[in-house]
């Protein structure tokens, strides 16, 4: 695990300026433990409508709230619900993608049928049917369990087209005959493959999350209350900031927001490299002839043909 | 006939399937949520004005039946199926007695028009682009492209359309900030004109998220696809660069495209409705805005059922034109 990650840090910038981002992201997440304003009173704390400055850092909004502390809240909450999504999903898209993976038969195939309809099934209309009907009640947490119900379909046919690859693979045979048990065989040989793909997926999930979140909330289907990327934007947008002359109100947030994916995104970028056959092995003839890497002429020419 | 037993009549049941499961689940998301929307109406009349308490009752009764909440849950479900059949949608909450297939029929075709444009420029546009930097991937243009997609493509489509929208129409000024025409609808270049113009940012916002999609999958496609003995014979054969991309590279990554368009046409329409409620564009998408803020939720089911439907069909029909696009198919 810890090579891996040494490996993408040195030989992939998306990952390297991905993790970055992300790294400074988690700073401000710590940061909110030591706001000093509470979370649930945020508002009419300070002078409104006041441009950045050295005490406001990213300036103060039309309610009163510290637009700086305000965002520490906001990316950790955020955080959470797509957390409790990604949890959820993918725990359901994981568990039926390999069990129909290798159960297959008439599992398999009501499993497939189930999740082909629910694929095309179109999201956000029935969100918005949900979050309108609990309006007001929709905490965090039950936003964030929303989200992952329905963010699990796509990845499990994932995990299952994985699987069934992995099944037909010459070491599993090899297991197989060697008097391997199944479930050992799923531990300790497949694992180490689906762990990977469960990380870029996790990361995809998080880009979904987020937007989703960010798309109810502006919709005004959240808790307005508690401070998210999304409510931001809202309460940014409710007060006109924009048209008033009050930018910051909600640029802040939408810049974190773009940030926030950006960053995941170049970390699944860098972690699709390194998936990728090709790439591994420019990767292992640089690590056999570490010094001599730079003019060797094979690995120009690999490069050349590496996506 | 072999091609309708083995892939047409599977994929008209899975259509059918799809849309029985999203119709059920419609029914049953209202119902199985802990507040009942009978009260929530009648607690939104009565919050600001003193109503004499047997107008409430009665308030309620009609309410009830205009939900369709009489009744057993089965009963319920067999009214529903029954009423959807003659195409009744129930009447809107906000603009009563207005049915809700009146004003979803309204709003339809601006939606309908907005998304095929968008789709066609994006797919077409994502699919060559791609196929190009995919091709001349060493080239310096190729990799700026690149790059701006890269950084473009996870932004959400709601901020990439607020980003469009402050730049273009409050700042620059150059686009109108709401609306989707202007003047006497009409068969003339005056009403047409004034469409273009409205629907032009609405559009871009669209068609940048999606191309950057179709250009990434475009991209790894070609990257594998430039890698097969047949792009290296022409090479050596030296066929022009051009007639490589466009005849051979591009069209057999086109293929997985097609399949993918099928699959991705729901997030393209979750896009074209968030698009519609920023760009106040007379669409579905801002008639669902506006239901949501009145608690309309015949109109909010409605557009869910329809959108179900649409998205279900139009995807069938994209899967059924597959073997048109697919030799491979064809043979079988």
């Amino acid at each position: 695990m810890l090579t891996t990650i040494r490996d993408l840090f040195r030989f992939s910038p998306s990952f390297r300026f991905g993790s970055l981002i992300l790294i400074v992201v988690a700073a401000f997440v710590l940061l909110s433990a030591f706001s000093p304003y509470e979370e649930d009173r945020l508002r009419r704390k300070v002078k409104r409508n006041l441009p950045p400055s050295a005490d406001f850092v990213f300036g103060t909004t039309s309610q009163g709230q510290d637009v700086f502390w305000s965002l520490t809240f906001a990316i950790r909450n955020t955080l959470i619900i797509s957390g409790i999504a990604v949890f959820i999903g993918r725990g359901i898209g994981v568990s039926l993608g390999m069990i129909s993976g290798y159960l297959g038969g008439i599992f398999d195939r009501t499993a497939q049928s189930i999740v082909e309809s629910v694929i095309v099934v179109p999201r956000l209309p029935l969100l918005i049917l949900i979050g309108s009907i609990l309006r007001g009640s929709l905490t965090m947490f039950t936003l964030g369990i929303l989200i992952g119900i329905l963010d699990w379909a796509y990845p499990s046919k994932r995990y299952r087209a994985q699987v069934l690859s992995l099944r037909e693979r010459d070491f599993t045979h090899t297991a197989v005959f060697s008097g391997m048990g199944s479930f050992k065989i799923v531990i300790r040989e497949h694992l180490p493959f689906i762990i990977p793909f469960l990380l870029a997926d996790v990361i995809s999930g998080f880009l979904f999350s987020i937007g989703i979140e960010v798309t109810l909330s502006y919709l005004g289907l959240a808790n307005l209350d508690s401070p998210t990327i999304g409510t931001m934007i809202y309460w940014g947008n409710y007060y006109q900031s924009i048209p008033a002359g009050r930018p910051w109100v909600m640029i802040v947030p939408m810049v974190t927001a773009i940030l926030m994916v950006l960053g995941f995104y170049l970390m699944s970028v860098g972690l699709g490299e390194y998936l990728d056959p090709r790439k591994r092995l420019v990767r292992l003839t640089a690590h056999a002839g570490e010094g001599a890497q730079d003019d060797d002429p094979r690995k120009e020419k690999d490069d050349a043909w590496a996506p | 006939m072999n091609l309708l037993r083995t892939y047409i009549l599977p994929r008209i049941l899975q259509w059918a399937l799809v849309i029985f499961v999203g119709i059920s689940a419609t029914f049953l998301i209202p119902r199985l949520s802990p507040i009942n929307p009978v009260d929530e109406m009648i607690g939104r009349m009565t919050a600001f004005a003193s109503i004499d308490p047997h107008a409430v009752v009665s308030m309620r009764e009609s309410a009830t039946a205009l939900f369709g909440l009489e009744g057993t849950l089965l009963e319920q479900y067999g009214r529903f199926w029954a009423r959807l059949f003659t195409g009744d949608l129930g009447v809107s909450f906000g603009n009563f007695p207005r049915p809700v297939s009146d004003i979803i029929g309204a709003g339809l075709p601006w939606t309908i028009g907005l998304l095929s444009i968008a789709i066609l420029i994006s797919w077409i546009s994502g699919v060559f682009l791609g196929a190009l930097a995919g091709y001349f991937h060493d080239r310096r243009w190729a990799q700026i492209l690149e790059r701006f997609v890269v950084v473009v493509y996870p932004i959400p489509y709601l901020i990439i359309a607020f980003v469009l929208i402050f730049v273009f129409a409050w700042w620059l000024k150059w686009f109108p900030l709401v609306g989707g025409s202007r003047g006497q609808p009409g068969l003339t270049w005056d009403y047409i004109s004034t469409l273009l113009y409205f629907g032009f940012l609405p559009a871009l916002s669209l068609v940048i998220g999606s191309t950057a999609f179709r250009f990434i999958m475009a991209k790894s496609l070609t990257t594998t696809e430039i890698a097969s003995d047949y792009v290296q014979y022409a090479e050596l054969a030296a066929v022009p660069k051009r007639k490589i991309i466009l005849f051979y590279v591009a069209r057999n990554t086109m293929l997985p495209q097609v399949t993918d368009l099928a699959l991705s046409l729901g997030a393209l329409f979750e896009g074209a409705l968030i698009t519609e409620v920023l760009f106040a564009y007379p669409g579905l998408g801002f008639v669902l805005y506006n239901a949501i803020y009145n608690a309309d939720y015949n109109i909010i089911m409605g557009i869910t059922l329809l959108s179900i439907a649409g998205i279900a069909t139009a995807s069938l029909l994209i899967d059924l034109l597959y073997p048109i696009f697919d030799p491979r198919v064809r043979l079988r």
